[in-house]
This record gives C-alpha cells, sequence and structure tokens, in this order.
C-alpha cells in the first residue's frame, strides 16, 4: 500500500521540477541544483525524516535525498567530530552515490558511443 | 543618413556548378529529392561528428567542382565557413585542396556572405573561378551550442533544429547559369534578445534591416522577386519578420518564405524548423538553383540570417546580435523567356523523374543523384 | 544619451512582443507525463530496497537506501550509454531528471560525449561539466549547516 504515496510524492517533486522547466525555462543542471538544496534545507530544519517515514522511495529517490544526506552527513558529522565534521560530514554520506555515478559513467563512456538524435 | 549596403555588380558573376549533401533526417524532409548526395548515417565514416563534418565539406567541393566542369586547378579562391569554433570544419576541408583558403564566419549567413563576397572579387576582375561553401552538423553544433547527445532533456518549442548538411557553389566570370546580380551587406543588429533557445526572434531584426537597405538601395519591391527566402528563421522567426515589415510598411506576399521554416516535415518533431549554415546552404544549392537553372524562378532574393552568438558571452549575460546578407540570383538569358506554363509541364515531369530517384536511393541509401539539369 | 534610452526602450518592445508571439504549448501532457515517469522511477527504487531488505534483512537502513541508490545509478548510466535515457527524457522532462537517475545521466551524458579528446582531457576533464554544479552547492550547503550546527 505505501508504494502508493511513494508514487505520489515521487510523482509530485518530478511535477514541481517539470513546473520549474516550462514556466521559467531553467535547464537540467540548474533543477537538479534547486532540489539538492532544497534536500539541505528539508534536512537542516528537520522537516525531511517525518517524510520520508512514509514517503521513503518517494523523497529518497528524487534529489531531494541526495541533499538531505549531505545535510544529515554534515550535522551528525559535526556532533562526533566538531569542525572537521562539518567538512567531511556531507560527502562521506554521499560518497557512495557519487563514486557510483563516477565509476559507472566512466566505465560507460569507455564502452558506448553517443548517437545522434533524430 | 543611410550609407549605400548594396553592389551592384556590372559583369554579373555566373553560378556554374552546385553541389549538396545531407544527413537521413534531411532526406527524409521536404527537399529530400533535391539533393545530390545523402548521408547513409550522420557519422559518415568517420570517428567523430567533426571529422565528418570535415568530410561533408569535403565532399560538397569536390562535387561542385565536378558539377561545373571544371579542373581543381581552374580554382583560384575557397571561401568558406562554419559554427563550429575557429571554423575547423572548413580549415580542416582546405588543408585537402590545393587552392587559396579564406575563412569567413557568418554564423548561419554565411553562404550568402561568401557568395556576395566571391562575386564581389570576381565582378573586380581579379579572379576568375571562386567556390564558396558552408555546412553544419546537428551533432557538432549540439555539444558547442547546447547539451551532450544523450543528457535527458525537452527541447523548448521555439526551439530549432541544425541541419546536417553542406553546399557548396563555384562561382566563375563566364559560363552558363544562374548569375548573382546584386548583394547587399547586412549590419549587425541586436534588438536585445538573449533567449538562447529562440534563434528566430534574435535574428528577424537583422533580415528586416537587411531587407529594408537592398529594397531602399536596389528600388525594387518584393514583387519584383520571384522568390523572397531568409535562412533560418524557422515558423516564430518568419512571422516576426512578416510582421516587422508590415511595420515598416512593406508586405511581405507568398513570394516570401524560409528555408528552416519549409525543411522538415511536421511529424519530424523539429519545433520551429531548421536551422545553421547547413540549413540555407543546402536549399540554395539543390532546389533554388534547380529552379533558376529551369527558369522557373527568374529572380530570387536569397538572404541568410546568422546568430553572432557564442556561449561564452551569452554565458556573461549578452544578448545575441543578427546579422543578414542577402544576395539577388538571376536565372540565365537563356532560360529567361521560358514561359510558365512549358515550366509547369517540366515541373510534373521532374516530379516524376524524382520519384524514380525516391525509390533508387531507398534502395541503396549512398547513390549519387545527378541533378538533371536542363540547359 | 537619448539615443541609448531609445533602444532599450525598442529592445524592450521587442522582446514582450516576442514573448508574447511564442507559441504557447499545453503544458498539462508533459506535466502528467513526469508525474507518471517520475512516480514509476520512485516505485522501482522503492521495489529495489525492499528487494535488499528481503534479502538481507540485517542491512542498516541507511546502507540499504544507499545501495539502492547504486543500483538506480548503475540502470541510469546504462540507459544513457545505449541511448535510451535522452528518450525517456524528452518525453518526461522532469520525471527524468529530478530523481537520482537524472543525476547519472548528467555525467554520464558529457564523458560519452567527450570520448574523442580522450580519457583525461575528455572523459574525466568534461565528466563534471553539468552535474558539477550539483556537488559543489550541496557540499557548501551541508558545510554551511554543519557551521551552524557546531555553534548552536
Amino acid at each position: 500500500m505505501y508504494y502508493l504515496w511513494v508514487f505520489l510524492i515521487g510523482g509530485f517533486i518530478c511535477t514541481l521540477g517539470q513546473v520549474l522547466i516550462i514556466y521559467t525555462n531553467i535547464t537540467s543542471a540548474r533543477i537538479l541544483v534547486t532540489f539538492v538544496i532544497i534536500g539541505v534545507l528539508l534536512e537542516a530544519f528537520g522537516i525531511f525524516d517525518p517524510i520520508s517515514a512514509f514517503a521513503k522511495a518517494g523523497i529518497n529517490v528524487p534529489i531531494i535525498g541526495f541533499g538531505a544526506s549531505l545535510a544529515k552527513g554534515a550535522i551528525s558529522a559535526v556532533e562526533s567530530k566538531g569542525l572537521l565534521g562539518a567538512f567531511t560530514g556531507g560527502l562521506e554520506a554521499t560518497a557512495g552515490g557519487i563514486a557510483a555515478a563516477i565509476f559507472f559513467a566512466f566505465i560507460f563512456s569507455l564502452i558506448f558511443k553517443s548517437k545522434t538524435k533524430s | 543618413m543611410y550609407t549605400n549596403q548594396t553592389v551592384i555588380f556590372k559583369n554579373k558573376p555566373v553560378i556554374i556548378g552546385s553541389y549538396s549533401i545531407v544527413g537521413p533526417k534531411e532526406w527524409k524532409g521536404n527537399f529530400g529529392p533535391y539533393f545530390n548526395y545523402v548521408m547513409k548515417d550522420d557519422c559518415f565514416g568517420e570517428k567523430s561528428y567533426e571529422k565528418a563534418e570535415m568530410k561533408m565539406l569535403k565532399t560538397a567541393i569536390v562535387g561542385a567542382i565536378e558539377d561545373a566542369k571544371i579542373k581543381a586547378s581552374d580554382v583560384n579562391l575557397l571561401l568558406s565557413g562554419d559554427l563550429l569554433n575557429q571554423i575547423i570544419s572548413s580549415s580542416y576541408a582546405a588543408r585537402d585542396f590545393d587552392f587559396a583558403f579564406l575563412g569567413l564566419f557568418g554564423a548561419c549567413s554565411t553562404m550568402a556572405e561568401s557568395m556576395a563576397v566571391a562575386a564581389s572579387i570576381i565582378d573586380g576582375k581579379e579572379f576568375d573561378t571562386i567556390v564558396c561553401s558552408t555546412g553544419s552538423h546537428f551533432s557538432t553544433a549540439e555539444r558547442q551550442f547546447r547539451f551532450p547527445l544523450e543528457l535527458g532533456n525537452q527541447r523548448p518549442p521555439t526551439s530549432q533544429w541544425t541541419v546536417t548538411g553542406a553546399g557548396a557553389c563555384v562561382i566563375s566570370s563566364k559560363g552558363v547559369g544562374p548569375r548573382i546580380t546584386m548583394a547587399t551587406f547586412g549590419k549587425v543588429i541586436d534588438f536585445g534578445v538573449n533567449d538562447v533557445n529562440d534563434m528566430g526572434a534574435a535574428m528577424a531584426p537583422a533580415a528586416m534591416d537587411t531587407m529594408l537597405a537592398h529594397f531602399r538601395d536596389t528600388k525594387t519591391t518584393p514583387d519584383d522577386y520571384d522568390l523572397i527566402v531568409t535562412g533560418d528563421l524557422g515558423k516564430l522567426g518568419s512571422e516576426i519578420l512578416i510582421d516587422l515589415m508590415e511595420d515598416q510598411g512593406i508586405k511581405l506576399g507568398l513570394n516570401y518564405n524560409d528555408c528552416g521554416q519549409m525543411y522538415y516535415t511536421r511529424n519530424q518533431n523539429t519545433f520551429s524548423g531548421g536551422s545553421g549554415c547547413g540549413c540555407s546552404a543546402t536549399v540554395l544549392n539543390s532546389f533554388i538553383m534547380k529552379k533558376l537553372r529551369s527558369g522557373e524562378y527568374k529572380k530570387v532574393l536569397f538572404m541568410p540570417t546568422g546568430a553572432l552568438m557564442s556561449t561564452t558571452a551569452t554565458q556573461q549575460g549578452e544578448t545575441i546580435p543578427g546579422v543578414c546578407h542577402a544576395i539577388v540570383l538571376e536565372c540565365d538569358e537563356s532560360v529567361k523567356n521560358i514561359k510558365i506554363s512549358q515550366t509547369s509541364n517540366r515541373n510534373v515531369k521532374n516530379k516524376k523523374e524524382e520519384k524514380t530517384n525516391r525509390t533508387s536511393i531507398s534502395k541503396s541509401n549512398e547513390k549519387n543523384i545527378k541533378s538533371n539539369r536542363l540547359n | 544619451m537619448d539615443k541609448s534610452m531609445d533602444i532599450k526602450k525598442r529592445n524592450e518592445m521587442y522582446n514582450n512582443y516576442v514573448q508574447a508571439k511564442i507559441p504557447k504549448t499545453k503544458a498539462w501532457p508533459s506535466l502528467f507525463y513526469s508525474f507518471l515517469v517520475g512516480g514509476i522511477i520512485c516505485c522501482i527504487g522503492q521495489g529495489i530496497n525492499d528487494l535488499i531488505l528481503l534479502w538481507f534483512p540485517n542491512m542498516a537502513e541507511q546502507s540499504a537506501w544507499a545501495y539502492t541508490l547504486i543500483v538506480l545509478i548503475f540502470i541510469a548510466s546504462f540507459l544513457t550509454g545505449i541511448g535510451v535515457y535522452d528518450k525517456i527524457g524528452k518525453f518526461a522532462g522532469g520525471g527524468s531528471i529530478v530523481p537520482i537517475t537524472g543525476f547519472s545521466n548528467s555525467i554520464t551524458s558529457p564523458a560519452l560525449e567527450y570520448k574523442h579528446e580522450g580519457i583525461i582531457y575528455g572523459i574525466c576533464v568534461k565528466m563534471f561539466t553539468i552535474a558539477g554544479p550539483v556537488i559543489v552547492s550541496g557540499v557548501v550547503a551541508s558545510f554551511i549547516v554543519g557551521l551552524i550546527y557546531l555553534f548552536i
């Protein structure tokens, strides 16, 4: 049953992105940046976890989740390591995703070639 | 208050040969049957799209020289340009030829720019035979001006599709063929448009300015031409141009059209139409040249527009300036008196031939279609 | 001075005119598709997460999410490589940009595009032309948040 929530909330967040594309004409890089910052802010104000409890992948899969784990990592690392945590925490928490994206991009760019559109 | 921008050629340089080469998507478009050569795929047997663009230009130049039935050693000068940084396609294509090279950059207006310069040099009797060429490639332009090909983004409704194609023509002081009688060099005009996805709107004011200058300098009206054709304003841009000209008191009638707007069929998902150097170059060197040779068009005003933008400038907040150069092409004396009824008969016959051509290409895509010259 | 004011006014008028002239497309279909595709991608993510927890019941929730994202990134990267992701994107717009798969696509697509410039100057240098700002802004924002938490 919670898949319905996942679908609705995930779909809603993506539609917000599409609204931004249509009405402000911004490029995909700016959309990603906007949503990452939204994620960081949601986590900083403690709103992310209550939503995540019932939306699950609906909010973790959109790039908002990436922003939230950056903030979450920074906050928890600050608690254990102090100032150093503010530097290391964010990337530590998201290192898996970033490394995966870099690694797969590297491998696939060696194998495949970009094709023209038609 | 006004300075003269138009050159009227006394010796009327002749276009003795022309050649066009396009990609598969362009072949499926409205001008499909008129092109000389269709590439099997966008790579053209090369490793990268940039290399394919160089090869395309080279093929077009060789084809035009062959079509003119002259030797390569007769050519004095090559005038060429394209959209890439440092116009690499043109200069790299030129290194394989044994004649002088002059690189031009007029963005999508390069075809008219090169022809106007060539005609001026020939009219001054300095050189005898000059080759003009230009081309563009969708994939190279997309990478340079927009995003990587595989990025999953949507194209806005005002965006245009860069034509994959190259055109070349040989201009000479003597011979038979369409003649260049006048050329109007355009000013750089900027009306403050900064949307990179809306090139038509950025270039329309430049087209208006050059058109006004042309009509003023030559004392002609739109009715004096069988066809007035702009380069790649697209659907939106050509509508804007019609409005702008109306504001200036000149009505563009049915004889006005735009290459970009006509280029693709409606279901090819190109939104506002075709763009790029290749757009006007391939249409001029196939469709328009054929009609001029047969005498169906007597007098054509060809005025491609170019958006002189770079990603660096637009990212720094600059607006997009446009430029437009116009040339007047007239058919040869020998076909000037052909009556329209006769040509329309010929037209039907041509269409049948085109149909057979079309099927023959579908059998082997990479087949050279010789344009059937009537004289 | 007078003339520059004139040009400014002319440009403003022209831009307003162009804005009015731009064909208005219907927004609803694209909004619907982005909702649909975005929802489906999130559901796939949830499915992967559930499967991981089913097979490895002892895994911490945090690590399960990390694995989920890695799998999604792998799928998106592969689809980009075989030239399918841009077709989904053309159809779905925001639906395929906003999920983490869009992030993966924006790293893989420039890597593919600049392959011909070589491994170092092509793939490695250009990989972050689109996704770079995401990491930079995310890291800067998370650092600021961490700093604020340090002082309160």
